[in-house]
């Protein structure tokens, strides 16, 4: 439970909305609301993956992001060109920390930075020679490359280039897969459509090439992970738990992935989906075509595992399901022991998340191990049933907020004073200068992996060190400190 | 005229989706459902209707299929 009531929150959703405009009131009121176990659908409490309005602070991201980002940047024998100007593939370069095996540059190219770097004369008249020079010019430098993707920024869409043209002829050329993907920033309201016109994608030019050819052995054990980005290492640690289990885990997507599990992925007996909310089209897709039937699963703080692995199980033989047990018994001194190490300190503190695809609720469980509870949560680009999943794991009276503003963000934190924030590196800076223990939530601060048993020591040790930091009450000016002690005791008397 | 994608719910009931709007619902109740034909006006939990002419023999699910919004 918060400790804060359902009116309370109420009246500071109403407070902090005062100094909005008259419509831009009404529309962010649509966008803020609290909690409700009993709501069954999302939709009547709160609307999502709206276009975010000018004049606010918004912290998403765009299609671009959505495709070259997350979807396909982290299939690491594949080359990523983003085509268009220099700028959205550079600033983003390597910042979500994808980790994989290879030699880069040689057999692999997740942190490299490949652009066609548009210059006007490409605007003027198009860029189409470019891109096929450039592909010939890739091949030539990497031969080792499996294939290309291009990945379109703003401008593609603006100057009406045919990039489909230019893949099938290089394809031809090369003889490599050569996707086409029309993700330009400007498309849809963030970077969630970019997820969905990347899976669409895979869809339409990968995941059937392998369809007539039953050379990879596979075998009644076979499972994926699917939207596991590897930040970290998280597939890594994941991984190792549905191996220990007797499961083949056939491919990663797309963390430390490649093109051939993607292509092989059809003849996957299950599908394990970890981020909904970016590749559930992917998934609804195999099951639908090829029968591989999917399951959400949640690798964070030992409940979750254990009900993941248990669910996971249920779908195979008694063999499995004994070992499930087994692994489930292993890990279980290790985590205890990180609990008890943990708890005692950080037991009662509240948290406030602010961040991406399904980690506003997943990672709830794990601080409930710790003793914690979550206040405030909110997706950055989520939809009705990602909100519709949230719900039920959140406790009844808390905050629920959908594409926050800077200034809301800020004053919900005044106002309900958590002792800890889990969001990105654009929030990170504002709210330690306020004083507040901030984790970063989308790349995990630099340290990881946090999924699986492996992971939840970490994070444990993670969020300790942050929240119980001594710097935290050196942060105010002695002479503030001072004033403020006065003020209490004026205010106590 | 939305693309609706059907799939079994792990409790059995059957998930409406809509790709277009990511709008899931379960099926509440199916006016013709039969072991020769599956159709007719569909109605979700949150009472909206839809209309698709019954289908016979009864598709196997998942699969996508356009339904018209019942008046
Ligand atoms: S919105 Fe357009 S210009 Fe900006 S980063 Fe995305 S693709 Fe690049």
């Amino acid at each position: 439970m918060s400790d804060m009531t359902r009116e309370e929150t109420e009246a500071l959703i109403q407070e902090v909305l005062e100094v909005y405009p008259e419509n831009a009131k009404k529309d962010r009121a649509k966008h803020l609301t609290v909690n409700d176990q009993e709501v069954e659908q999302s939709k009547k409490c709160i609307t999502s993956n709206r276009k975010s309005l000018p004049g606010v602070m918004t912290i998403r991201g765009c299609a671009y992001a959505g495709s070259k980002g997350v979807v396909w940047g982290p299939i690491k024998d594949m080359i990523h060109i983003s085509h268009g100007p220099v700028g959205c593939g550079q600033y983003s370069r390597a910042g979500r920390r994808n980790y994989y095996v290879g030699t880069t540059g040689i057999n692999t190219f997740g942190t490299m930075n490949f652009t066609s770097d548009f210059q006007e004369k490409d605007i003027v008249f198009g860029g189409d020679k470019k891109l096929s020079k450039i592909m010939t010019e890739i091949e030539q430098l990497f031969p080792l490359n499996k294939g290309i993707t291009v990945q379109s920024e703003c401008p593609i869409g603006l100057i009406g280039d045919d990039i489909e043209a230019v893949s099938k002829k290089t394809s031809a050329e090369i003889e490599k897969p050569v996707v086409p993907v029309r993700c330009e920033g400007f498309r849809g309201v963030s970077q969630s459509l970019g997820h969905h016109i990347a899976n669409d994608a895979v869809r339409d030019w990968v995941l059937h090439n392998r369809d007539g050819d039953n050379s990879f052995e596979a075998t009644d054990y076979d499972v994926t992970i699917i939207g596991d980005y590897n930040i970290g290492g998280d597939a890594w640690s994941s991984r190792t738990l549905l191996e220990e289990m007797g499961l083949r885990v056939i491919a990663q997507w797309s963390g430390d992935g490649t093109l051939a599990e993607m292509e092989n992925t059809p003849k996957a007996k299950l599908n394990l989906l970890h981020c909904y909310r970016s590749m559930n089209y992917i998934s609804r897709h195999m099951e639908e075509k090829y029968g591989i039937p999917w399951m959400e699963y949640n690798f964070f703080g030992p409940t979750k595992i254990e009900e993941a692995l248990r669910k996971i199980a249920a779908f195979f033989d008694e063999t499995i399901q004994a070992n499930a047990e087994k692994v489930i018994a292993k890990y279980k001194v290790e985590y205890e022991a990180v609990i008890a190490k943990y708890r005692p300190r950080l037991e009662g503190k509240r948290v406030m998340l602010y961040v991406g695809g399904l980690r506003p609720r997943h990672i709830i469980g794990a601080y409930e191990d710790l003793g914690m509870e979550v206040v405030g949560t909110g997706y950055e680009f989520a939809h009705n049933d990602d909100y519709d999943r949230t719900i039920k794991e959140m406790g009844n009276a808390t905050l629920i907020y959908d594409d926050v503003t800077g200034y809301e963000f800020e004053e919900f934190v005044k106002k309900v004073k958590p002792d800890l924030i889990g969001s990105g590196i654009k929030e990170k800076y504002i709210f330690q200068k306020m004083g507040i223990p901030f984790r970063q939530m989308h790349s995990w601060d630099y340290s990881g992996p946090y999924h699986g048993y492996d992971g939840f020591a970490i994070f444990a040790r993670d969020m300790d060190m942050t929240l119980n930091n001594p710097c935290w009450n050196k942060i105010q000016a002695p002479w503030l400190k001072g004033e403020e002690e006065a003020e209490a005791a004026a205010a106590g008397a | 005229m939305p693309n609706v994608m059907i799939r079994v719910k792990d409790n059995g009931a059957l998930l409406f989706y809509i790709a277009k709007k990511d709008q899931e619902d379960e099926i509440a109740k199916v006016e013709k459902d039969s072991d020769t034909e599956w159709g007719g006006e569909v109605e979700l939990t949150d009472g909206t209707r839809y209309y698709i002419d019954p289908i016979s023999p009864p598709p196997s699910f998942p699969t996508t299929l356009r339904f018209k919004r019942a008046e």
